[in-house]
């Protein structure tokens, strides 16, 4: 089916290739895993949800690894990424791209400085029971401060609520804002509406979400410890919520456009019932949207044993995690697919070994995995884990 | 390392944290704002007062393709993109086929049999970047490489682009490319090159027919300034309220 009446399939010449391509799928997917993760950590420190304390370093931690590595598929995708800085150093302020080197930075330093803060007293432990080089790094991370009264923790606890407090908007306006980028741009019917910042924003949350209790499951159950169910259970009870809420959005905005029947529907109708009809109607909203859906109705409203329920209820996290990065395929890809000439669409072929193919896609979506390995040896996490922190103090 | 109860001033660290953090919180929109727009700063005419546009005239095109050849030859564009291209609209009652010119030298093929029998109307449709005075592209680059230059043309510094592709999104024409040589954006300059050295562009040179005329729109003397004024024109997508200098004659109104 083509639109506006075209007889032949019509693209502009220059709209075969199709320029922003996996690194910006990847993009805003780990920009959301970020702003997802760190949400439940501000859910502990900010809005009290008890629970959460299991999840609340963790949460931190892996904010911070999936932070590390939001802004690399960019740099893979930009033609000149020896220029990148140049957006911190000649932002052009009506771009709605140009501040987000800003606001990316300043969030990156908002979370080390809360990873600092809840960490600084083990930093401090290390560098005193340790020699040579270690203890160099140690001392190091503690940027020379050494105050550990009981005073100075309650001051620390209470600079981690305020920076969690702080940070909820800014991981919010982190991601709303990659949502915005996308909304903006009038010149393409599928990503034009108002409604695309909270889309991302919701979308973010809840991969973020789902991506923790998928690694939390996968680490407790590779170390044999015991799961904190009541912690699952409330976290799952977010997801359900949140999740409904993006799956409404996300549809709200299709159907607008469908009732509304005007220009955006005559090049996006054909669109999702045509070349997206797989990963969009199907993939996206059928499969990946109503099946976590359903699953966690379940989990969250009948009494469902434990074993059954930690099952259940990572496989909705994983349904989850996978309609998410179909949400940000179909954007991105899916409104590159239609043509300016509003005649006619162009295919999108994925590559392997390119520059902006799957294997460093896969690599990259692999890294901030790898990182939290890492930083997981040298830093205490969860409350039993060997490496431990001796205070007593809430964090 | 000892540990301390009243060492050095976690206090006073954190108090030169955020008086840094303060500072550079307040340096940053104030060279944001020193750093204002180019396309804002330049004005569009030039000193001599100029201030140009493109008109085609679509009653006048015979989709002879040399403005395609021309343009690729004189600014040395990659094989797999174009900055202009003819396109030839064949219209019935069903619907609208099209198809265009859009490598330098291609002919196109004659139109599948029984379509012109139908046909209502057909025509060739030059295309080319519309310059905007509201450029979408302007305004959507990060970095300030796409700029209105005095005069109205919207250009790209390939020195300064970053490569990010936002501007080919923004374009609502199509018009921009992503050149793999220079691995930057691109698009048509109205041969700036030219201009500047009081020249047409090449495309405008090498048309046959005058299909394609160049020129200063306030200059009511000249062809272009005359049909300027006449304001019997029309524009590519005007909805999309980025007020073109490319300026159509004998637009059809299926033509995107």
């Amino acid at each position: 089916m083509l639109p506006q009446g075209a007889l032949n399939n019509y693209y502009f010449p220059n709209n075969l290739h199709i320029d922003w391509s996996l690194m910006i799928v990847l993009y805003p997917y780990i920009t959301g895993l970020v702003a997802g993760a760190f949400v439940v950590s501000a859910l502990y420190h900010v809005f009290k949800v008890k629970e959460f304390e299991t999840f609340a370093r963790f949460a931190l931690v892996a904010s911070f690894c999936f932070g590390l590595f939001a802004a690399v598929p960019l740099l893979f995708h930009l033609g000149q990424p020896f220029r990148a800085f140049n957006i911190f150093f000649t932002p052009h302020t009506t771009s709605a791209m140009s501040i987000f080197g800003y606001v990316y930075s300043s969030y990156m330093v908002l979370v080390m400085l809360e990873l600092w803060l809840v960490y600084r007293k083990y930093f401090i432990e290390k560098a005193n029971s340790t020699r040579g080089l270690q203890q160099l790094i140690w001392k190091v991370l503690t940027l020379g401060v050494t105050q550990t009264s009981p005073g100075a923790l309650r001051w620390d606890h209470g600079l981690i609520s305020l920076f969690a407090g702080i940070g909820i908007p800014w991981a919010f306006m982190l991601h709303g804002y990659v949502g915005f980028i996308f909304g903006s741009v009038k010149a393409n019917a599928w990503w034009a509406t108002p409604l695309q910042p909270l889309i991302f924003l919701m979308s973010a949350i809840v991969s973020g979400i789902a991506m923790l209790m998928l690694m939390y499951s996968f680490i407790r159950w590779r170390s044999g410890k015991p799961y904190d169910l009541a912690a699952m259970r409330r976290l799952m009870d977010y997801l359900w919520g949140l999740f409904i809420l993006d799956v409404a959005f996300e549809s709200l905005e299709v159907v607008y456009m469908f009732y509304e029947h005007g220009h955006h529907w005559a090049v996006v109708g054909p669109l999702l019932t045509g070349k997206l009809l797989g990963t969009y109607a199907i993939g996206q909203m059928a499969i990946f949207s109503g099946v976590p859906l359903l699953l966690l109705g379940y989990v969250v409203l009948f009494d469902v044993p434990d074993r059954r329920f930690v099952k259940i209820a990572n496989f909705a996290a994983l349904c989850i995690v996978i309609q998410v990065l179909l949400m940000r395929f179909n954007v991105v890809i899916g409104g590159q697919m239609i043509s300016k000439s509003d005649r006619g669409y162009v295919d999108f072929h994925f590559e392997w070994l390119a520059r902006e193919g799957i294997i460093p896609a896969v690599m990259i979506l692999a890294a901030p995995f790898i990182t939290y390995w890492i930083v997981s040896r040298f830093l205490p996490i969860f409350k039993d884990d060997a490496l431990s922190l001796s205070s007593s103090g809430r964090q | 390392m000892t540990q301390s109860t009243t060492g050095k001033g976690r206090r006073t660290f954190l108090h030169e944290l955020v008086l840094g953090a303060m500072a550079l919180a307040s340096a940053g929109p104030v060279a944001l704002l020193a750093s204002r727009s180019r396309a804002e700063d330049s004005s569009a005419k030039t000193p001599n007062g100029k201030e140009y546009a493109f008109v085609v005239d679509v009653s006048k095109c015979i989709g002879c393709g040399y403005c395609v050849e021309a343009c690729a030859i004189e600014n040395n564009i990659p094989k797999e993109s174009v900055r202009t291209w003819v396109e030839r609209y064949i219209a019935t009652a069903e619907g609208v086929h099209v198809e265009a010119i859009d490598k330098p030298g291609k002919m196109l093929a004659p139109p599948p049999a029984g379509l012109m029998a139908k046909a209502r109307w057909a025509a060739f449709v030059p295309k080319l970047c519309n310059h905007c005075e509201n450029a979408p592209c302007v305004q959507v680059c990060p970095v300030g490489a796409t700029f209105t230059a005095p005069g109205g043309f919207v250009l790209v510094d390939p020195k300064h682009c970053i490569g990010c592709g936002y501007c080919i999104q923004a374009c609502p024409y199509g018009v921009r490319f992503f050149n793999k040589e220079t691995r930057v954006a691109d698009k048509c300059t109205w041969c700036y090159h030219r201009v500047a050295k009081g020249l047409e562009p090449a495309c405008v040179t090498v048309c046959p027919t005058q299909a394609r005329i160049f020129g200063d729109r306030n200059d009511l003397t000249g062809p272009v300034g005359k049909i300027y004024q006449s304001d019997n024109w029309q524009t590519l997508k005007p909805e999309m309220h980025s007020h073109s200098r490319v300026l159509y004659l004998g637009l059809p109104r299926e033509v995107v």
